[in-house]
């Protein structure tokens, strides 16, 4: 099996802080991660490696060359080949444009090798949280895609799995050659190991620019390759004017229901 | 796309029995409110089976045109066939702007979607306007883990697309003298990579799921036990709420994922959301504070949720609920068909 995971490096969002006085975002000394997200599509594939020993797991990010050390991580967590887009040029890029240079690596990636029999994103990333690259990876692609998966499993030459729906659930059979973006399964993912991590350090990762993707059309990248563009941003305030309610619990409970009633 | 006609288009996701779900008619109200006064019309798609009367629902809601495909193979949704055929009809009728929920549904077909016309796509919007001179749509949506809001613009690829959010707009007031253009469109096959070999619903009826309530009663890890979320959740069936769960009360199994509110679960926008021992994580925050009226039960003083919440109640739920539901059932809420 040949799985390609494609990852991101993000800042934890959980610990970023808002400067009240300045209204704007603490990013000083907040840590990069893997997202979240990834990391179960990183969990997934070294599942099925566990299971069909032959399966090879190949990781992909886009990113400043900081964005190494998401790969190196998932080096220590087992995978067998690590590449990194960057270029100055693709800064800026939005999920249309990212998501058409992840497409046109995999298919430089697809020219030299075999088809990825899968392709495995977190269904969003936690600081974008736009769960658009996946679905567009797909599109460039040319591929069936199945969004919100949390189970997968191997029946002959298909993958049957189960996809977070708003109803429910879904079980659902794809061919080989499809993506998957992947929420939070029932497993946590596992860690890895201090030999791995120094191990890793030694692996090779792969760097493409657009010297090498020279089958990428340099109109539709970038800032300026990106139809949508942000005007501003700011910091949402989240005060509120909110009413504490005293007394008793007996006092309090009458209190809700006065709320309930005179807006039910 | 060289000539772009003057239209917002909505996409209005049905149920599988053919019911429009809140989402689309709340986008058309919003479509209908920021078109006033501007030579835009307001046209509705809507896909599924059997849509006479989400036809009917979406003409009292006010659509200048309707354009629909009513057609066995789009009962269930599938990426490919749902983002062919609308593929297909953006290209006919050229629109100038799509409003699409954010739903699962609605955020996996949109990217799909405006990657194929080679257009952007802003996700999961809060709130949008039209540009007073060109006529443009300005987005809004949260990021960064909701601690910062972007205004997004897509001025150069058409149509201009976006997912908006369940619940952050009004449901239309219904008025049967309305009258809409209606366009029966074909159902063009082709082909599905991909075989439904099974579902699970999880709520029985399909209509009380948590994007779609008025009222979620949600439980933190503040109910500690079996016999705390039993408190939440009969205060949810009392009120006939949707009950929700934040992540650490699905993570101790002590309730299903599909209740769970969340960044890795669903966003809600409910008229009221009752936390029950909820603390607030930042993650959970994003997903419900767009609600009209939060409540918020919890014994620390200190808990986040108390930042975004409009009534707060520093108290125990063991206490307290009991003697809330106590009093629910002594006076009985009238009209608890909202």
């Amino acid at each position: 099996m040949n799985i390609l995971v494609c990852i991101k490096q993000v800042p934890n969002t959980d610990k970023i802080k808002i400067d009240k006085e300045t209204n704007t975002l603490i990013r000083n000394n907040v840590e990069s991660i893997i997202n979240p997200f990834d990391t179960y599509a990183l969990e997934f594939a070294l599942r099925i490696k566990d299971q069909y020993k032959e399966t090879k797991i190949t990781a992909i990010t886009m990113g400043p060359l900081q964005a190494k050390k998401a790969l190196e991580s998932a080096y220590a967590l087992g995978i067998d080949n690590a590449i990194l887009i960057s270029d100055k040029k693709f800064g800026g890029s939005d999920t249309l444009a990212t998501s058409y240079i992840l497409a046109k690596s995999i298919e430089y990636l697809q020219k030299e090798n075999n088809l990825f029999d899968l392709i495995l994103c977190g269904k969003q990333a936690i600081d974008g949280d736009t769960a658009q690259v996946g679905p567009e990876l797909a599109e460039h692609l040319n591929i069936a895609q199945v969004t919100y998966v949390k189970e997968i499993k191997i029946e002959n030459n298909s993958f049957i799995v189960t996809k977070e729906t708003d109803e429910g659930e879904q079980t659902l059979k794809v061919g080989k050659n499809s993506l998957l973006t992947i929420t939070k399964p029932k497993f946590e993912p596992r860690f890895s190991s201090l030999s791995m991590k120094i191990k890793a350090k030694k692996k090779e990762i792969i760097q493409y620019d657009l010297s090498v993707l020279e089958n990428i059309d340099k109109s539709k990248i970038g800032l300026k390759g990106s139809p949508t563009k942000v005007i501003k941003t700011y910091v949402n305030s989240t005060e509120k004017k909110s009413i504490t309610f005293e007394g008793n619990s007996l006092n309090k409970a009458k209190e809700i229901y006065k709320i309930l009633e005179k807006n039910i | 796309m060289k000539e772009i006609n003057n239209e917002l288009w909505v996409f209005i996701e049905c149920f599988k029995s053919g019911k429009p779900k809140n989402i689309g008619l709340e986008l058309l109200n919003e479509a209908n409110r920021i078109t006033k006064n501007k030579n835009i019309k307001v046209v509705a798609l809507i896909f599924g089976y059997k849509l006479s009367n989400a036809i009917k629902t979406v003409i009292f809601s006010k659509a200048d045109k309707i354009i629909y495909i009513d057609n066995i193979n789009l009962q269930n949704y599938t990426t490919a066939l749902y983002t062919h055929n609308f593929y297909n009809l953006v290209k006919k009728y050229k629109p100038h702007s799509i409003l699409i929920g954010a739903t699962s549904i609605g955020r996996d077909m949109a990217p799909r979607l405006s990657c194929r016309l080679n257009t952007g796509l802003t996700a999961d919007c809060t709130s949008i306007k039209i540009e007073e001179d060109n006529n443009n749509i300005l987005w809004t949506r949260p990021t960064f883990g909701g601690n910062l809001m972007a205004e997004i613009i897509c001025n150069n690829n058409y149509p201009q697309m976006g997912t908006i959010r369940a619940g952050v707009f009004k449901k239309p007031i219904l008025d049967t003298n309305r009258e809409s253009l209606l366009i029966e469109e074909d159902y063009i096959p082709c082909e599905n990579k991909i075989e439904l070999l099974g579902e699970i619903l999880d709520s029985e009826n399909e209509e009380i799921n948590l994007e779609e309530a008025k009222i979620i009663v949600s439980a933190g890890l503040g109910v500690k036990n079996e016999k705390g979320l039993n408190l939440v959740r009969e205060l949810a069936s009392t009120l006939g709420a949707s009950l929700g769960a934040s992540r650490a009360v699905v993570d101790e199994n002590l309730i299903s994922r599909i209740h769970q509110v969340g960044q890795t679960g669903k966003n809600v926008s409910p008229k009221i959301y009752i936390a029950c021992g909820i603390s607030g994580a930042i993650q959970h925050i994003v997903a419900m504070k767009t609600s009209d009226i939060i409540i918020a039960i919890n014994t620390d003083e200190e808990a986040p949720i108390f930042d975004y919440a409009d009534y707060k109640i520093v108290g125990d739920i063991f206490e307290i609920l009991p003697l809330l539901i106590n009093e629910i059932k002594s006076k009985k809420i009238k009209n608890l068909n909202y």
